[in-house]
């Protein structure tokens, strides 16, 4: 019996239809359920995201799908974050920004992480696109002031501009007066990272009072304290804002205009800045705090009363950032003050010193995991820990979605007990059913990778330095979470066996970088040899790996799938592993 | 030896713990240290001579560990105060020709010619001897540096503490380029 399948929509409706799918996994899934579903899907898809830019060809995307208005892409592996990538290892925009600027002049945002833009991307973005809206650069380098002044002069829709965390070359603060007196479309402004010690201060003011939509202003530390009043005269419409350098002489007309001006914004629910901070300034911003739902005094070096004084006035906060300055107290104030905490990062004040300068310990987290019902999300710089605690954090809070634990000497048993923290994380991945992402540190042993491949299910991220003993390790975790798709590891004894026997796994994770472990050229050869739809890199700054001995292990190995083959803008300490020869130098 | 530097006195053998590979060579490298002699609690761990202190011995400095990013670093020591063990002089460099901008950490430089051998081997190209009338003339390349003032100026026209202190990047351009700098 011939059974017909009957797809009568026509393709206007399913079109519509499929425009509710926002989610990139949503529409990747339905692009899948046949060929016409893939044709309509694929001409109507209007956001496109590439997680790793080398994983695809830009002419590919292009040919797939032809009426993109929105590419996010990422770029470098994320431990270049903490300089583990060697400058010059790749991530370049341009080839990319070349393709789409011939084949779409109606594109309208990017959005790019970790990847390196010159100014002559940011040039061509200016050109070629002439309803430009949205340029977020997320972790990026490469550029300068020049390239920023290229956009602000062209981009007469421009809404957004957002540089988070980039490394600018600051040649100039005056590019901000390329933005025409006409522009006004500014929604979202975002130069917390520029550094320029001088910044237009008349060009910011006009342009702030000009934009009458606009919605995020942040800051860069240039802008001094009583400056921002002016600033903010204008904008009292702002939800978002970031102060630059929030340190001046104490002088009550400045206290009081600042004040003044800060309570005036009605709609402000974030704020962030607040470099070189004094206590003395801090009450100004009390006025808005009962409405606050995110705050970022990462940068804020002031101590535990003040920030427990601040935090107490913000009954509202749901995501919190902060030095560890805060506290074990303080966090125990903010467990009590803030039941609609999802979010905390803890940083470290002083993660270079021997000893702990402040007494944040493993208290404080036990006390907000405790006291906050909707905290899912951690970041957690401490020196000590124990499994007694992460077992009462992970029976608590079974709605962790990130967790993050940053113990910061390596290899530091439980205090308590000086046994391996195991059976701690064992219960965070345990109990944690929903946990997405977790980064491992402290004294762990095989069996902590154990307990990861048995129970973390819906694990997508992991993040493993200094732990493990054997490969067996490194097999758990690889042969037991489902849902892995990013993976790196540094300084562990894991090696090739365990590599080896997971190779097919690695073709269903977007990357697994292996840094300072033990896997040999030899494997790496093999691997790149075996799977031809993995790029196989060796990163190694001494020289050819074929230089030393096949089982000498490599330093760096970054793996990732990729249906565009072996990358062609390697430096010269990078080495493709592929099918042919095993060997290929850039 | 010319790349007899510090780390000489302060080399670092590398080894997993409880993994019998070979011993690496350890070279001094430019814009780095790795340590994976993991220091443990309680044992010592070697210093620079520089920040030598008499209780309780420094820290080495585990590249990337702690993972805080360079920004957050930078912000809590204040500009002039140094992070313990060093945060290093880097500047950027850049080749005429070469797609890919590297990173050196000036400080680890003795001297120009150390600099110019150490920039030879990171690029692969020869930039050969320097002379006061002539700059570079005859070599394939020559290195430039921008100073604070934002002039671009040949390697070696300063001397080398005055260089150290002024300069914000450096240009390895082609040597035919280069002949208008440093000239009398």
């Amino acid at each position: 019996m011939h059974k017909k399948m009957a797809f009568s929509f026509p393709d206007e409706v399913l079109e519509h239809v499929f425009s509710f799918i926002q989610s990139d996994k949503d529409r990747n899934a339905v692009s899948m359920v046949c060929k016409s579903w893939y044709e309509i899907e694929r001409w109507c898809r209007r956001k496109v995201f590439v997680g790793n830019c080398y994983a695809v060809s830009p002419r590919m995307v292009i040919r797939r799908f032809p009426e993109f208005r929105s590419i996010e892409l990422k770029g470098k592996p994320h431990f270049a974050d903490f300089n583990l990538v060697p400058d010059g290892w790749g991530g370049y925009v341009f080839p990319w920004i070349a393709e789409m600027a011939g084949a779409y002049p109606w594109l309208e945002e990017i959005r790019l992480k970790r990847m390196v833009v010159t100014d002559e991307s940011l040039e061509l973005i200016a050109k070629s696109f002439k309803n430009f809206k949205v340029l977020v650069l997320s972790s990026c380098e490469g550029f300068s002031t020049d390239g920023l002044a290229a956009i602000a002069a062209s981009c007469k829709n421009l809404k957004e501009l957002d540089l988070r965390d980039c490394e600018v070359d600051d040649l100039s603060a005056h590019w901000l007066s390329h933005f025409p007196e006409t522009y006004t479309s500014l929604v979202s402004l975002n130069i917390s990272c520029l550094g320029s010690d001088e910044a237009s201060f008349s060009a910011l003011e006009r342009l702030v009072r000009r934009c009458t939509n606009l919605k995020t202003l942040r800051l860069n530390r240039a802008v001094p304290l009583d400056k921002i009043a002016n600033i903010l005269r204008h904008a009292p419409q702002l939800v978002e804002f970031g102060t630059g350098t929030y340190t001046a002489d104490v002088r009550p007309d400045v206290y009081s205009d600042l004040a003044g001006v800060l309570s005036s914004c009605k709609e402000l629910k974030s704020l962030s800045g607040f470099w070189d901070v004094i206590p003395d300034y801090l009450p100004a911003i009390y006025p808005v705090c009962s409405k606050l739902t995110s705050l970022n005094l990462s940068y804020a070096t002031i101590q535990s009363p003040d920030l427990i004084k601040l935090v107490s006035h913000c009954p509202n906060l749901q995501r919190l950032l902060v030095l560890d300055y805060i506290e074990d107290s303080g966090l125990e104030v903010l467990a009590s003050s803030c039941k609609d905490l999802q979010e905390l990062r803890v940083f470290p004040s002083d993660p270079f010193g021997a000893e702990p300068n402040v007494s944040l310990t493993e208290q404080g987290l036990v006390a907000v995991s405790l006291g906050c019902p909707k905290l899912q999300s951690v970041l957690y710089f401490c020196r000590r820990m124990s499994n007694e605690a992460l077992v009462t954090i992970a029976r608590s809070r079974p709605n962790f979605t990130r967790f993050r634990l940053c113990i910061i000497e390596p290899k530091t048993a439980d205090y308590l007990t000086l046994e391996p923290l195991d059976v701690g994380f064992g219960a965070i991945v345990q109990y944690c059913k929903d946990l997405r992402r977790l980064s491992l540190s402290g004294l762990l042993t095989d069996r902590v990778f154990e307990y990861i491949g048995t129970y973390a299910k819906k694990l997508e991220m992991l993040s493993v330095a200094f732990a493990g003993d054997s490969d067996l390790g490194l097999h758990h975790v690889l042969s037991g979470c489902e849902s892995l798709r990013k993976l790196e590891i540094r300084d562990c004894p894991f090696g090739d066996k365990a590599l080896l026997a997971n190779a097919a796994k690695l073709e269903t994770m977007r990357s697994l970088w292996i840094s300072s472990c033990a896997v040999s050229f030899a494997a790496c050869k093999l691997l790149g040899q075996k799977m031809p739809r993995l790029n196989v890199e060796v990163i190694d700054e001494r020289g050819p790996p074929d230089s030393r001995p096949e089982n000498c292990p490599v330093d760096k190995l970054y793996i990732y799938r990729s249906i565009a083959g072996p990358r062609f803008d390697m430096p010269p300490f990078v080495w493709t592993m592929d099918e042919d020869s095993g060997l290929r130098l850039s | 030896m010319e790349n007899d530097l510090n780390l000489k006195a302060t080399e670092l053998r590398l080894g997993l713990p409880g993994s019998d590979e070979p011993e690496r060579q350890m070279i001094p490298r430019p814009n780095k240290r790795t340590l994976s002699d993991i220091v443990s609690e309680g044992s010592r761990s070697t210093t620079e001579e520089d920040h030598q202190d008499t209780a309780p011995p420094a820290k080495v400095q585990i590249v990337g560990w702690p993972p805080v990013r360079s920004y957050r670093k930078n912000c809590l020591q204040g500009k002039k105060h140094e992070v313990e063990g060093g945060t290093g002089m880097y500047v950027k460099v850049s080749v005429d020709g070469a797609p890919y901008l590297r990173k050196i950490d000036l400080k680890v430089y003795r001297s120009y010619p150390q600099l110019l051998l150490a920039l030879e081997n990171m690029f692969k190209l020869t930039i050969g001897a320097y002379s006061e009338r002539e700059g570079y003339n005859g070599s394939d390349y020559a290195p430039t540096y921008e100073d604070r003032d934002g002039d671009w100026m040949l390697v070696g026209d300063v001397p080398w503490e005055m260089f150290i202190s002024s300069c914000k990047r450096l240009r390895i351009m082609k040597g035919s380029e280069a002949r208008g700098l440093g000239c009398v």
